[in-house]
């Protein structure tokens, strides 16, 4: 019978089915912060459990790490805030006394969980990968099944090196034609959530196909896959091509020589057959999409550059109705409201969405010889890991970016969520390239309003929201 | 893990759409090294009026006394009534962990985001997913009468009002039982250890690669 990609790696992976329609799935790859994991390392001790293969896992603290060079300078011991300070410091202790391989915060090789694990080659191919995270779907892009997991479930995955899953059904969803000029990966995957709805994926794998997602980067892709759970939907998924296997190529992790052959073949078996069967397939025009903006506090609640704010009176609906009522009132808008007369106050570019290279330079090409908007308070670059870092300090990015009047930062979520020293003020309203526009997600009482790089680029030197194609 | 069979408690209402994990409990209170005493700050940004802050003590903070879990007629509530998609966003297990610290046994609502609704579960939760009209239903007759209490039966998965209205819900069996019973799940995935070991060899032979390359 015909399968799909997810359906494949399922398969792959399948240890033990039970009657009752839930199975035992092998993970391959488990990737651990220190966040998410304290109470699972604190669950093996009491069980007197160890984990069941140790090289299985691999750590890095990401969600509290500052990002200033200045507090980097001294590694754990310099984080000012004594509690994340205790929670970094966990991660390290657990990782040192079970044998685990993490990259500490001041290792160049540290960075987010969801840049590091592809980058470092951790992250393969037709693997299973879990993480205490929701954002785990990023590593779709390589062609895998991965997603988050909850803290009891990172001890379980720990202990038993499986999952207890129930297979969830397909969605395919389809972009084709070609990307106009200045509109990004960012923007069809906001344009598909603005679609679908943030529940419109539950219970569904996603499985991003058709011309666009063929064109994309890796990295790109990787955008995409990472915002699948923004849809609801905890995986999301790239089918296995050239520009995979070119990506994974010499990686640290990847399969040795003697392996790479061999590996390569069994990976391009990750495809969807021609004829397989989806439960549900959405299309999308790629040519129609253009930079998007969230103007709520859903990842729902997007519209084009050149939209105008909705009205909630025009909602047939009550209870969405109601929140887009609500939504307004905590945002400070009004419906009608254009969104390039929307001020930004601040500008944050990072997290595990858009902290990649490529988003580096996206941004640098925006911003070069041009200068920040007195009238933004700040504008923040944070790389997704050291290695992104390093790779944008020998292109010179990062002077392009302190000439522009923005801020470089050391690695990290930062500001996407706002657990370190990186946080919005009540009322502010931030040009955000990361993937929650929550209310308080970004600080207490703070207004995100999610973009691309460039759109946050082009917004950091208005100081408004402006469209990037024209700019 | 807690077992759930049967429970009768003050139904209270989360009355809107799309609640996130955000919301439930805020970012800085996951800096816990911990399991419990979230409690006290769930929906925080929603129940006070200050920000709060990791380690804080939460007497004396200044209430919002619109947000209904405020009110009195809902302090001693232990099933939340809720809307669409609740739960939506990040993993974080805190957030069941902070609706059992405070004393909810059960949330009801027309859906859930499924990470969520796969937490609840190893907490000894239970999440029950009734059509939108009956929970409006809930919703309108809850409003209408104080101290409105329903009781959950998980055996019979039913949810009964205080007018012997009875809702059937459904679930998987596998999870229906292991929460009837409070089993581990790690204890029963290691009963199954043989075949653990048994695809791992397979796919050792079969993936060489992705053995001992990170350690």
């Amino acid at each position: 019978m015909a399968k799909t990609l997810y359906d494949k790696l399922w398969d792959a992976h399948l240890v033990a089915a039970r009657d009752d329609g839930s199975a035992l799935i092998y993970i391959d790859r488990h990737i651990v912060h220190e966040v998410t994991s304290p109470q699972a390392f604190e669950g093996l001790r009491m069980a007197g459990r160890q984990p069941w293969r140790v090289d299985s896992i691999l750590a890095t603290p990401d969600h509290n790490v500052p990002t200033t060079s200045k507090e980097r300078a001294s590694g754990v011991e310099g984080i000012e805030d004594q509690v994340s300070k205790i929670q970094v410091k966990t991660l390290d202790d657990n990782c040192d006394s079970f044998g685990i391989t993490e990259f500490k915060i001041n290792d160049q090789r540290q960075g987010i969980v969801h840049v590091v694990g592809p980058e470092s080659g951790a992250c393969l191919p037709g693997m299973t990968v879990v993480c205490g995270d929701s954002h785990t779907a990023t590593n779709g892009a390589l062609g895998a099944l991965a997603h988050g997991i909850g803290t009891s479930e990172v001890e379980h995955v720990m202990a038993t090196q499986c999952l207890v899953a129930k297979k969830m059904k397909n969605m395919l969803v389809r972009v084709d034609g070609e990307l106009g000029e200045g509109v990004t990966p960012k923007d069809v995957v906001l344009a598909i959530i603005a679609k679908i709805g943030t529940a419109g994926g539950t219970g569904y794998a996603i499985e991003f196909g058709g011309q666009v997602f063929r064109d994309m980067s890796m990295e790109g892709r990787m955008t995409v896959c990472n915002m699948a759970i923004e849809g609801g939907a905890r995986a999301g998924m790239v089918a296995v091509d050239d520009t995979t296997i070119n990506y994974v190529k010499g990686r640290p992790f990847a399969p040795a020589a003697e392996y790479w052959e061999q590996a390569v073949a069994q990976w391009r078996e990750f495809v969807s057959d021609d004829d397989a069967i989806f439960d549900a397939l959405i299309t999308l025009d790629g040519a129609e999409i253009k930079p998007q903006v969230s103007w709520g506090t859903s990842p729902e609640m997007v519209v084009s550059i050149d939209d105008s704010i909705p009205d909630p009176t025009a909602e047939p609906d009550s209870v969405k109705r109601s929140g887009m009522v609500r939504a307004l009132e905590y945002m400070g808008l009004q419906a009608g409201q254009k969104i390039i007369d929307i001020a930004v106050d601040r500008v944050f570019i990072g997290s595990c969405t858009n902290s990649r290279i490529e988003d580096m330079r996206a941004v640098a090409a925006v911003v070069k010889g041009r200068q920040k908007a007195a009238s933004v308070k700040e504008a923040i670059v944070v790389p997704g890991s050291g290695l992104v870092k390093a790779q944008a300090e020998a292109e010179g990015l990062d002077q392009i970016f302190i000439a522009a009047g923005l801020e470089w930062r050391e690695p990290g979520c930062s500001m996407c969520l706002a657990m370190n020293a990186d946080k919005l003020g009540a009322g502010e309203h931030c040009a955000s390239t990361s993937n929650r526009n929550f209310e308080g997600r970004q600080g207490y009482g703070g207004r995100t309003h999610l973009v691309s790089p460039a759109m946050a680029a082009a917004a950091s030197i208005a100081g408004h929201f402006v469209d990037v194609r024209t700019f | 893990m807690k077992a759930f069979t049967q429970h009768t408690g003050i139904a209270a209402p989360m009355d809107r759409a799309n609640v996130d994990t955000d919301m439930i409990i805020p970012k800085q209170f996951l800096k816990s090294i911990k399991r419990s005493g979230f409690g006290k700050n769930l929906f925080d940004e929603l129940r006070y009026l200050d920000e709060g802050q990791p380690d804080q003590s939460c007497e004396g903070r200044p209430l919002n006394n619109e947000f209904p879990l405020n009110f009195t007629r809902y302090q001693q509530a232990s099933i939340l009534l809720a809307r669409e998609n609740f739960g939506c966003g990040s993993s974080r297990e805190h957030a069941p962990w902070a609706l059992d610290d405070y004393g909810f046994r059960c949330v009801i609502a027309p859906s859930f985001a499924d990470i969520f609704y796969n937490n609840c579960f190893k907490n000894g939760l239970l999440p029950i997913v009734l059509p939108a009209e009956q929970v409006d239903q809930l919703f309108v007759a809850m409003y209408a009468s104080e101290g409105y209490q329903l009781t959950v039966d998980l055996e019979h998965q039913t949810v009964t009002t205080p007018h012997s209205e009875v809702f059937s819900f459904t679930l998987d069996d596998f999870r229906r039982e292991c929460l009837l019973k409070g089993l581990d799940d790690i204890g029963l995935t290691l009963e199954c250890a043989d075949d653990i070991h048994a695809y791992e060899r397979k796919r050792q032979e079969q993936t060489p690669w992705l053995f001992g390359a990170i350690s």
